[in-house]
């Protein structure tokens, strides 16, 4: 969904967002908004700027919940932001927000439209709930490119991935996994205020349990409960 | 003197604690293998390419982990990446004097995408919670396949890296940006290049590493002076955000490493990678970053 669409749906009685080409922020209804559009390419700059956004909100309002509305096709593929770190700025991006968490403001993601790899990991994945509306596209890397990557030929990739979740792009996937929580659809101001409502435990990452419960990830669960919970007599 | 870089993941972990101290969580015997490999006809290995425990240093209890960089470039899978996250997680309870990271890993393990991308994103967020319980998380970085991906993100969410030369640390790799945009924009055959973007020196210059010599004794060494928690405040990401705001507008444009190492006022900084550890701390002592 185009975010002109997106934001009079998510914000019925209006909203204040400012946009700077691929970046977004502002407030509706007393949410903060920090967003990008046209699936944008996550560089040092634009990472810099969302972290920036997070603290003035930390300082200026404290407690405001924050709504993430991230399209990116991923991390920015430059040199030269690879020169100066580009991950250590997407790791402060993910600090801050983490920071933002701890000190009482509730952070919920939505996918509206592509959601890949590191672009997807530090923003909505960092997110105390995630979501996706239904035509969002989330992925780490489409098929043929896995299968050149891989090695493995493309038909059985397409094969395995009709009964697994593990590779294959798609949001039912992610929602199988636990990574997205759920599908927002209708009345999706109304989704917001429920989402909101939700309470998450800064500790506590349930995706896990939800990936088991739903039948699309089965081990990460319990291997870490085992590493967990393991006695050193019973380790050997 | 034993180096790092050509030493297996357990090799590393026995010569870094003290001796005998270790015990292996889930070890090979366990078969903690990725069923996802097997369903794909790959080769699986009985640890999933990390081994995780505790250990002493010094005689302080610590948790470790350390991955197998020989075993699919250390790149992170679902049972890979849950080890990594149960162990983090036994930390908030434990408290040990803190949990040491063995990283080397091309980060997501692509032939399970989705499970590899979501462990990355759980092991980020039981760092993060490990930092505000106050129990140090350090990154040790020398292995010859470096750290990349989300485990180069992961990397600067810890409290400290310690990372030799002969390391990299980056998001995408210089292969993965040579074959989507061009040559042009990195020409990951030129070696000096890959290391003047990407390796320990550029890092350390930059503030985000300690550099050490490419040696087990080397990294124990730097590691017992390191074991101090760095708070995660809104006044330390503030200070954080200056930092690397000032970065940005000073280096963000700049076409090479050495044009930046120029503008901190490194004498001769062309020099630099030709230099051994202890020269090249001496050269750069007092640059502005």
């Amino acid at each position: 969904m185009k975010i002109d669409d997106l934001l009079p749906q998510l914000f019925p009685n209006g909203y204040d967002i400012a946009f700077d080409g691929d970046y977004f922020a502002g407030q509706g209804d007393g949410v903060a908004v920090i967003g990008t559009r046209d699936r944008a390419a996550i560089g040092a700059e634009l990472a810099f700027r969302m972290a920036g956004e997070v603290l003035r909100i930390c300082r200026d309002h404290p407690g405001r919940p924050i709504l993430l509305l991230v399209d990116t096709l991923g991390q920015k593929m430059s040199r030269k932001d690879e020169t100066i770190c580009l991950n250590a700025y997407i790791a402060h991006l993910a600090k801050c927000l983490d920071v933002a968490r701890r000190r009482g403001h509730r952070i919920i993601g939505l996918v509206y439209g592509e959601a890949v790899s590191a672009g997807f990991l530090s923003s909505s994945l960092l997110a105390d709930a995630c979501y996706a509306l239904p035509e969002a596209e989330v992925k780490v890397m489409n098929l043929p490119a896995m299968s050149r990557v891989t090695k493995i030929p493309l038909e059985r990739l397409e094969a395995l991935s009709e009964t697994s979740a593990v590779f294959a792009p798609g949001v039912a996937n992610y929602i199988a996994m636990g990574a997205v929580r759920g599908l927002w659809e209708g009345d999706l101001a109304r989704c917001l205020q429920d989402a909101l409502a939700g309470q998450d435990d800064p500790d506590t990452d349930r995706r896990r349990e939800d990936g088991e419960a739903r039948g699309g990830r089965l081990l990460a669960c319990r291997v870490a409960a085992e590493v967990r919970g393991a006695v050193p007599n019973d380790a050997a | 003197m034993s180096s790092w870089s050509e030493a297996t993941a357990r090799q590393r972990i026995a010569g870094l604690l003290d001796a005998g101290s270790f015990i292996e969580f889930l070890p090979p015997e366990r078969r903690a293998v990725s069923p996802h490999l097997r369903e794909l006809g790959q080769p699986a290995a009985f640890d999933d390419g990390v081994a995780v425990g505790r250990g002493t240093l010094d005689g302080q209890t610590v948790l470790i982990a350390a991955q197998e960089g020989a075993f699919m470039g250390g790149a992170v899978g679902e049972v890979h990446g849950a080890k990594i996250t149960g162990l983090l997680e036994r930390a908030r309870t434990e408290r040990p004097a803190a949990v040491l990271l063995l990283l080397e890993s091309g980060g997501v393990r692509l032939h399970e995408a989705n499970a590899g991308l979501i462990a990355v994103s759980e092991i980020m967020r039981a760092v993060l919670a490990l930092r505000a319980a106050g129990v140090p998380v350090i990154v040790l970085n020398g292995g010859r396949y470096g750290v990349f991906g989300g485990m180069g993100i992961t990397t600067c969410l810890c409290d400290t890296l310690i990372m030799s030369e002969e390391a990299r640390l980056g998001l995408s790799g210089p292969e993965v940006i040579e074959t989507t945009m061009g040559v042009e924009e990195f020409d990951a055959a030129d070696r000096a290049l890959v290391w003047r973007v990407t390796g320990g020196k550029n890092r350390t210059i930059l503030g985000e590493a300690t550099l050490v010599a490419d040696s087990i004794d080397a990294f124990r060494a730097a590691l017992v002076a390191a074991m101090q928690p760095k708070p995660l405040t809104l006044e330390t990401l503030e200070a954080e955000h200056a930092t690397l705001g000032n970065r940005l507008d000073r280096f963000g444009d700049m076409e090479d490493a050495v044009d930046i190492w120029a503008a901190m006022g490194i004498d001769n900084p062309q020099r630099l990678p030709l230099l051994d550890t202890d020269a090249f701390l001496q050269a750069v002592k007092g640059a502005g970053a």
